[in-house]
């Protein structure tokens, strides 16, 4: 889990993607490769495509062109029950959660162990249990229903759920959009934990500029349809391009900058 | 990763003394383990070796029930001796090490009280009270936003009135047409049988024009209104409730009963009395050619009779009832839209409520109509 382990292995890989709807193209002929155990950012405006790259990895909408492969599967004429594996082996907490409103937050994170292991009903509350205190919810948040929770809570019961069959590869939309300097930072931390140690690979898509320079060990930034920068924040913060410096120009790009320099580059301060 | 090639985690106490576990620890090999944990005993005071050289995977499901394991094993020793695991891999240590730091004891689970049927019957009387109040404040506030309305007509919204009469009324044509039309063929099939015997063919008429025009126009229409519009009115307000539009609305100073009521009551108020003229027409027909096919009573004779048989009042009998349905439908409609909580499950229960409490009070209001008009003698 060290990030100068040998050539890492590639995990997720998406050659010439092209998507379109309609007339309108959001991608042409995108190339990414995400690495094994690396926090992996995806940013970009509004309408650049994020959300639809993040939506054909995980097999909720198809290319137009192109592969994908994810965890050495080719997600193109994929066969059922190979998806079906697939599924298994990664966990994704959506931007509003996604969180079964008739199932209280316990039954919501057991969901996936019930439908998808024989493991007994009191194992699987206490794994639902000890799942949510990973993800910092106190015990009792369990028995609630999701519309009872605050958006940080249920950002967190969500992650509690993606986390449910120990996946190897998680996707996060937007971790901290909507939620409180604390409970963001409080993202930040728990995102490197899992990372640190569970050895996930993460891949997010994310606005928040803390997150990326405390977090990301590399970011790849999406504009006019193809993947302008890729890189650290530190080495994007180099390249001089209208899509890739907006995210460092301005009041809050130039602070976020500011104070990761103060502590360690993030890709070093990892195990400190 | 296939479930098949998972070789099931095992627990083998080869002596008293020592535990050999093997296996895959994962969620998925697990299944077997419970009931050979709960079978290890242990004997107290002497010191015990949990071999784990032979683990395979290790999940944090896994680690969780080692951790327990080991939990177990080591009170159980009372005074005695320790529990040692050897052999674990690293990286299965430190997967362990983790589950054993965050074993934070699962608080008390929520105490489930059982309830006796009295406390059940008491509380679900208190619920349908809570909700008959709740549903006359309702239609004192839409009275209010009524009255307010009329007062300043120009706070009328009539782009969503003539939305609503469009898709409530005209789009509901064919559907109330087909069934009305339906009906006529049964009921002039039904009495067809009957009054022949008596060589009463030609009453056809009367029995067709009475219960068409002064009971079944109007409830068949104001039944399938109720199952089709109203229902859309509380799924649709539901939602909007749900996903905090009705809120905005407020926050935007719009009065949601302004902009998603009215327009609808008085859609519907419009709309149901001429969908009962629409049905009474398609009904009548109906019978006309179940009346030529069965008993030969000619459209000309038919019609000669209906004028006859069916007074006006009989007719305006049926259509007074519409805009009370209508009112009934809208309101209840709207009614179980706002009082939609929480998530999508909640826009289905309140959904079916509407249609189910909008047909019962439409009957009801039927039967009433009935037991008044015969007291008028109409």
């Amino acid at each position: 889990m060290q990030s100068a382990t040998p050539p890492a292995e590639v995990v997720i890989e998406l050659r010439k993607v092209s998507t379109r709807f309609g007339d309108h193209v959001v991608h042409t002929e995108v190339d990414l490769q995400v690495r094994r155990a690396e926090v992996f950012a995806l940013i970009g405006g509004s309408g650049s495509g994020k959300s639809t790259l993040l939506r054909e990895m995980i097999l909720l909408q198809r290319p137009n062109a192109g592969t994908i492969r994810v965890l050495g599967v080719d997600l193109q004429d994929i066969a059922d029950d190979q998806a079906l594996a697939l599924r298994r082996r990664w966990g994704v907490m959506f931007q509003h959660g996604g969180l079964f409103g008739s199932l209280t937050v316990k039954e919501n994170v057991g969901l996936p162990l019930r439908e998808h292991t024989r493991l007994d009903d009191s194992l699987i509350d206490e794994i639902a249990d000890w799942k949510l205190a990973i993800t910092g919810l106190k015990p009792e948040v369990g028995a609630q229903y999701p519309a009872e929770l605050s958006g940080g809570m249920m950002k967190r019961a969500s992650l509690a759920r993606a986390l449910a069959l120990d996946p190897e590869l998680l996707f996060l939309d937007e971790p901290t959009a909507g939620l409180d300097p604390a409970s963001a930072g409080g993202v930040d931390e728990l995102v490197r934990k899992l990372r640190d140690t569970f050895g996930l690979t993460i891949v997010m898509i994310t606005h928040d500029l803390d997150l990326l320079w405390q977090v990301a060990d590399r970011v790849a930034v999406l504009g006019a349809g193809k993947v302008q920068g890729i890189g650290s924040m530190s080495e994007l913060s180099q390249i001089d391009h209208p899509a890739i410096s907006m995210f460092f120009a301005g009041p809050r790009g130039r602070a976020a900058q500011a104070q990761a320099g103060q502590q360690t580059a993030p890709a070093a301060g990892r195990k400190s | 990763m296939d479930l098949q090639l998972v070789t099931p985690a095992t627990i083998t106490q080869s002596t008293p003394a020592k535990l050999l576990l093997a296996g895959a620890w994962t969620t998925r090999g697990l299944d077997a383990i419970g009931p050979q944990i709960a079978a290890l005993g242990r004997a107290p005071g002497s010191a015990m070796v949990v071999d784990s050289a032979r683990i395979e995977a290790l999940d944090t499901a896994g680690a969780w029930v080692l951790q327990k394991l080991l939990q177990r094993l080591r009170g159980e020793g009372e005074a005695g001796g320790d529990v040692q695991l050897l052999d674990l891999r690293p990286e299965f240590a430190r997967l362990l090490e983790v589950v054993g730091q965050a074993t934070v004891l699962p608080a008390a689970p929520a105490a489930r009280r059982s309830t006796s049927k009295l406390e059940d019957l008491g509380r679900s009387t208190v619920a349908v009270l809570e909700q008959a109040l709740a549903l006359l404040g309702f239609v004192g506030e839409v009275a209010l936003a009524l009255a307010g309305c009329v007062a300043h007509p120009a706070r009328c919204r009539w782009r969503p009135l003539l939305y609503n009469l469009r898709s409530a009324g005209f789009d509901a044509l064919p559907i109330v047409g087909l069934l009305s039309f339906l009906l006529g063929i049964v009921i002039a099939y039904q009495g067809a049988g009957q009054l022949r015997q008596y060589g009463a063919n030609i009453f056809v008429a009367d029995l067709v024009g009475l219960s068409m025009l002064r009971e079944f126009a109007p409830l068949i229409t104001a039944i399938i209104i109720a199952g089709r519009s109203g229902s859309a009115y509380a799924a649709q307000i539901g939602t909007m409730s749900v996903t905090e539009e009705i809120d905005a609305l407020r926050t935007l100073g719009i009065a949601p009963l302004e902009l998603l009521v009215l327009p609808k009551i008085f859609a519907l108020a419009v709309a149901l009395p001429l969908l009962t003229v629409f049905s009474d027409v398609l009904g009548v027909f109906g019978g006309m050619l179940m009346a030529r096919a069965q008993l030969g009573v000619s459209f000309g004779e038919f019609i000669d009779r209906f004028v006859k048989a069916v007074s006006v009042t009989s007719y305006l009998v049926g259509i007074c009832k519409a805009p009370v349905f209508a009112m009934i439908i809208a309101v209840i409609g709207c009614f179980q839209g706002f009082r939609t909580r929480g998530g999508a499950d909640s826009v289905g229960r309140q959904t079916t409520r509407s249609v189910v409490q909008s047909t019962f009070l439409v009957i009801l209001a039927d039967a009433l109509f009935s037991v008044a008009f015969s007291a008028l003698d109409l």
